[in-house]
């Protein structure tokens, strides 16, 4: 099923009425910030009726740290040790987004190999955050094992990191006009032969824990997304797409080499936890084809960094973009606007969380079992430092 | 596009249209025609997707610049609305029964930058900052210097150092941080 759009003017956002919880019907539970079933350091505010959820609040904060302001009094290319811990999972989209905004502003092109090798850096990402949340959303419904195995997985991907930008987490690895380095000897060979036993994996996760009667009666049915709930609720990435919309930045607006590379936009239908689940599988599946197709393109030789101006005193020319990329959750973006100083005027940052976690886990948690909040929570798979910035 | 642009600046008194890459525009209209544009756009022009709400201080000429991102999966084209405002008593028509998520940017935007949206749910309720007390701190003339050291005082051992003057020592350790 390809939906053209999701929108419904008729939809109704009024927040629910609050219920009286002197009556002794209700009970007010937190779920987080620190719970092994939330995703980050979030809470949700629930009222109970019964196991039966009837009203969930939101709370973020608890890693606010001030990113935006903080870019507004460094230099741009000091920015590079903020940003990348604005998702953590995720550091890369960021580095790359912040990049591409520069550039964009100051008409700056990345050499032919940077952009392959960008592309690497960035579906690498992908495939060890789905890892890593594969492992979460096993654990969210008791398979412990899964998770042992992804995590282990997404550590071998780590290596990697380490190998080709000297770090595991936060590399500061791309950085405008290109990227820090080439990639090492023998590196080819090394993300070969992981893609190889990460096949492997993904069909022994299958069996282990999609196939799974309690994983599928649990995630079958749960926090459904209606297609009409999808653009009114600004529901992005495999969210959306598991609910039938076939939209990703990489094919609808291509980026570094994504037009180059053969891939298809993987959709599901029905749109509930379950489903999103199962899209996010494939599309870690589609992630390794897609390594082996950027390692098989990328340039052995050539230029990997433009020619670019003194960094301590880079004065980007006034301007004003918008750049987005599509992450593992859908589009993350940033804004910014430039007014020909030494230091950014302002860098707003789009995360899909910013959505995905309030507006929409506030509805689709009502009606839902306590039991299943957390699966639901990691269903939507969020970050909560990108909410809070 | 262009047939679209010259309707709204014929109907909404749009101006400084700038073509700011092939799929991003930008433009700029009245805080009075704000928001009947902004719905004009989402239900007639298919710019159904809000990116973002965001705002940018421009302290030096007194307004906060709102921008609001709208995107056509239809045509892939972005639009940027710009809608500038008085830093004093600052004040917009609330777009949060145009999409679920408003209300959550513009409670973002109250207590960042102190703007008002009047009739949006939960407005009052704190998004990041618990107990806050001080000047709305995404304004410019927030001093977080200041702040923190009102606010936590001196701790012996901590030190602050200007980043661009620490990173000039950090890169010509030899000559002291001289870049000449």
């Amino acid at each position: 099923m390809t939906l053209t759009t999701g929108h419904s003017a008729a939809l109704d956002f009024a927040q629910p009425e609050p219920v009286d919880l002197s009556s002794g019907k209700y009970v007010k539970l937190w779920q987080g910030p620190q719970h092994p079933g939330i995703t980050g350091n979030m809470s949700l505010e629930l009222t109970l009726e019964g196991d039966t959820i009837i009203e969930c609040k939101t709370h973020v904060g608890y890693l606010h740290r001030g990113f935006e302001k903080l870019m507004e009094q460094r230099s741009f290319i000091q920015n590079f040790t903020v940003v990348c811990r604005i998702a953590v999972p995720e550091p890369a989209f960021n580095e790359y987004l912040y990049a591409a905004a520069l550039e964009a502003i100051s008409g700056i092109e990345s050499p032919v190999r940077a952009q392959w090798i960008r592309t690497l850096n960035l579906e690498m990402m992908r495939l060890a955050s789905f890892l890593m949340w594969i492992g979460g959303q096993g654990g969210a419904f008791g398979q412990y094992t899964v998770a042992n195995w992804t995590l282990t997985y997404r550590d071998y991907v780590l290596d990697l990191f380490e190998e080709m930008t000297g770090a595991r987490i936060y590399h500061m690895y791309m950085v405008p006009g290109g990227v820090r380095a080439g990639l090492p000897a023998g590196f080819e060979k090394r993300i070969l032969e992981l893609m190889d036993n990460t096949d492997k994996l993904l069909d022994q996760i299958e069996r282990v824990m999609y196939d799974n009667v309690v994983f599928k009666a649990r995630a079958k049915g749960l926090g459904v997304i209606a297609p009409e709930l999808v653009d009114p609720y600004g529901v992005v990435g495999p969210n959306a797409r598991a609910s039938g919309f076939q939209r990703d930045l990489r094919k609808d607006e291509p980026y570094l080499v994504y037009d180059q590379l053969d891939f298809n936009v993987i959709t599901g239908s029905d749109g509930d936890a379950y489903e999103r689940a199962y899209l996010r599988l494939q599309e870690t599946r589609q992630s390794v084809k897609l390594i082996r197709q950027i390692i098989a393109g990328t340039p052995a030789d050539g230029p990997f960094q433009a020619n670019m101006p003194n960094m301590l005193h880079w004065k980007v020319p006034a301007g004003e973009t918008y750049v987005k990329a599509e992450c593992t959750r859908g589009e993350y973006g940033y804004y910014m606007v430039t007014d020909g100083t030494e230091i950014v005027r302002r860098v707003h940052v789009r995360g899909p969380s910013y959505t995905h976690a309030i507006a929409l886990m506030e509805r689709l948690a009502i009606g839902t079992n306590i039991a299943d909040i957390a699966g639901l929570m990691v269903s939507l798979h969020t970050y909560p430092p990108e909410i809070e910035r | 596009m262009s047939e679209l642009l010259d309707r709204l600046v014929r109907d909404f008194g749009v101006t400084e249209i700038t073509e700011r890459s092939p799929a991003i525009t930008t433009l700029k209209v009245s805080r009075e025609h704000g928001e009947c544009l902004i719905r004009e756009l989402r239900d007639r022009e298919g710019f159904t997707h809000l990116n973002f709400i965001a705002c940018t201080d421009w302290i030096e000429d007194g307004i906060f610049r709102l921008i609001y991102m709208l995107h056509n999966y239809a045509s892939r084209q972005n639009l940027g609305v710009h809608i500038d405002i008085e830093r004093d008593n600052a004040e917009m028509t609330s777009i949060h029964t145009l999409w679920a998520q408003a209300w959550t940017y513009q409670r973002e935007l109250r207590e960042m930058y102190g703007i008002n949206f009047p009739g949006s749910p939960r407005l009052e309720e704190n998004f990041c900052l618990e107990g806050w007390d001080d000047m709305p701190p995404m304004r410019r003339d927030f001093d977080t210097v200041k702040y923190s050291t009102e606010r936590f005082g001196h701790r012996e051992g901590r030190v602050s150092l200007e980043p661009r003057d620490h990173m000039k020592v950090l890169l010509y350790p030899n000559r002291g941080g001289d870049e000449s």
